[in-house]
């Protein structure tokens, strides 16, 4: 089964569409992508034990680090570039971003909402927040930019990013009552404006 | 890999294919017929679907796996990557080791006679390119009746083979191997052929290439071309932890003999290469390389002379590889991308430098095997 945000990724991929899968970890997407939406696509992994596990599920897998950009790929390449739970480990988010829109039409974003409620109660009790989402201790988590959706929301605004859709999802499922309170993790479609 | 179960393909064979066909090269020259020299393992299938074609470098041969009868030390060059159980895994595929002409282990080469004359080639044989290699392998697996590979493989220079068959003969390979590769040698590697070459053509010995008539082999130059070579398969981290600037004496010397373990280290390597190695062929196989640039008839744009490829690529480097750094390889997978190929690509962090695609390492082989897996299912 697809984690909850892939599985919201996957409904706004187009069949028979390009993609480019950024940290693509496992190759679950682009597996399931391949499968049931006839797509066809690469994915950017930096983990050994990853890499080797798209080679065995028949992914395009290309072993890179996404900090140094994404030079291999050429504009307007792909039909979207897909950036699951990885924007908040990274160093230069703009970059990625700027980047993710020249060599796609569209990009997806997916990452752990800072402002869940419970990240709060967590903050009001005097520790940082070890949730399901963010399962790390402050001293050994990979996460450096933590945000929430607002945050995201004028960034991409600043960055000239048309957002077209837009998921908070709680469980696995998308809210609508307090969404920026209740949302564990945000994922966002969005264009060059 | 030492996977579990995996065992060598035990005793092997090599065996000759003759051609009577005259044999065009990249430069106009002819053989009028020649001889090729091959092994195979493994048992090709009834579809004759499972060959797999592993490509040589330059110092190895078609003696690819396995050991000849009396001869427990006669381990194939890739007897860690092909076997049963082993990532190219002998009990699927049926591969194939071809040496190539030009070379000196029972192909046509420098050291052959040339029926016209009645002596060696010598200097007289024609200058090969890896296209002329490709199509010779071709011909063989014509002959074995095999239409489609399922893979080619190589690395270094053996990955150039399985790049250019890839785009000379796009419909008869499925998947091409690559690893430790580059889409053409850098100025840097050129100048280190060049310095190689020097040493050898400037040996008293050497005649112009025709030292079978004179009896001799123009052993120094030889030496001095495999030490050259051996520095730039090798990273500087990897010979700083083999030999630091340890001494085989008590102290200095003051002297030039091997006192350093690194020469002597060196110097064993290359008194061994020049034993069994031949010079002209050293010379011809380093040119291969300088001339190798599938690039360079589209205006420099790999990305064009990729277009024709239908293969599905898989392209490993090494990042101690200085000779043929990453970088080269992720050239070759961009502009495979840029033609929407299929590409898996692998950067594996191991300190051995060029060497390291003959060396057994965990996550290398690891990815090889998971590659073959793959290729096995479709087969299947």
């Amino acid at each position: 089964m697809l984690r909850a945000d892939l599985a919201q990724i996957a409904t706004w991929i187009e069949s028979n569409s390009r993609i480019l899968d950024l940290g693509c970890g496992d190759g679950a997407l682009l597996k399931h992508l391949r499968d049931s939406h006839n797509c066809a696509g690469y994915g950017i992994e930096i983990a050994d034990a990853s890499v080797l596990e798209c080679v065995r599920r028949r992914v395009n897998v290309i072993q890179a680090d996404l900090e140094s950009g994404l030079r291999m790929f050429a504009d307007g390449m792909f039909d979207t570039v897909v950036l699951s739970q990885t924007l908040q480990a990274m160093h230069h988010v703009e970059a990625i971003l700027r980047e993710m829109i020249r060599v796609g039409r569209r990009g997806i974003v997916s990452f752990p909402n800072f402002g869940n409620w419970r990240h709060a109660v967590s903050l009001l009790s005097g520790h940082m927040p070890v949730t399901p989402e963010i399962p790390y201790q402050w001293y050994d988590t990979p996460n450096i930019h933590l945000c929430t959706p607002k945050d995201f929301e004028l960034l991409a605004a600043r960055l000239e990013l048309r957002i077209t859709d837009r998921a908070l999802l709680a469980r696995g499922e998308p809210l609508d009552f307090l969404p920026n309170l209740r949302a564990s993790v945000a994922v966002y479609r969005f264009e060059r404006l | 890999m030492s996977g579990s179960g995996a065992t060598s393909v035990g005793i092997v064979t090599a065996q000759t294919m003759h051609f009577d066909a005259p044999l065009t090269f990249s430069s106009g020259a002819q053989l009028p017929e020649y001889d090729v020299r091959y092994e195979t393992y493994g048992t090709l299938n009834a579809q004759h679907s499972n060959a797999v074609l592993v490509c040589h470098a330059l110092n190895a041969s078609h003696h690819v796996a396995g050991h000849y009868a009396d001869q427990p030390r006669s381990a194939g060059w890739w007897d860690n990557m092909v076997g049963p159980g082993k990532p190219i895994d002998t009990r699927r595929f049926f591969v194939i080791g071809i040496n190539n002409p030009g070379s000196c282990f029972g192909s046509t080469g420098p050291m052959s006679v040339n029926p016209a004359t009645a002596k060696p080639y010598g200097a007289s044989f024609p200058v090969v390119t890896v296209e002329d290699w490709v199509n010779v392998q071709a011909r063989v697996a014509d002959r074995l009746g095999i239409h489609r590979l399922a893979a080619v493989v190589g690395g270094s220079l053996g990955g150039m083979q399985a790049l250019s068959w890839a785009i000379r003969y796009p419909e008869r390979i499925a998947h091409s191997v690559a690893i430790a590769t580059t889409p053409k040698l850098s100025a840097q590697n050129i100048a280190f052929n060049d310095v190689a070459r020097s040493a050898i053509r400037s040996d008293p010995d050497f005649h112009g290439g025709d030292y079978y008539a004179h009896g001799v082999i123009p052993r120094r130059g030889l030496r001095v071309a495999r030490m050259i070579g051996h520095i730039t398969y090798l990273s500087g981290d990897d010979m700083t932890e083999r030999f630091g600037r340890s001494l085989r004496t008590p102290d200095y010397a003051f002297g030039y003999d091997a006192e350093f373990e690194v020469e002597s280290y060196l110097r064993y390597q290359g008194d061994k290469f020049s034993e069994y190695f031949d010079a002209n062929t050293y010379l011809l196989i380093t040119r291969a390389l300088d001339y190798f640039d599938p690039a360079r008839e589209h205006d420099g744009d790999l990305v064009r002379a990729l277009a024709p490829a239908l293969a599905r690529f898989l392209l490993i480097s090494f990042t101690t590889d200085w000779r043929f750094a990453p970088e080269r390889g992720r050239e070759i997978v961009s502009a495979l991308i840029a033609n929407g190929r299929e590409v898996s690509y692998a950067e594996i962090d191991a300190p051995h430098g060029h060497d390291a695609f003959l060396l057994d390492d965990r996550r290398y082989h690891h990815l090889v095997a998971a590659y073959f897996d793959r290729i096995a299912a479709e087969l299947a």
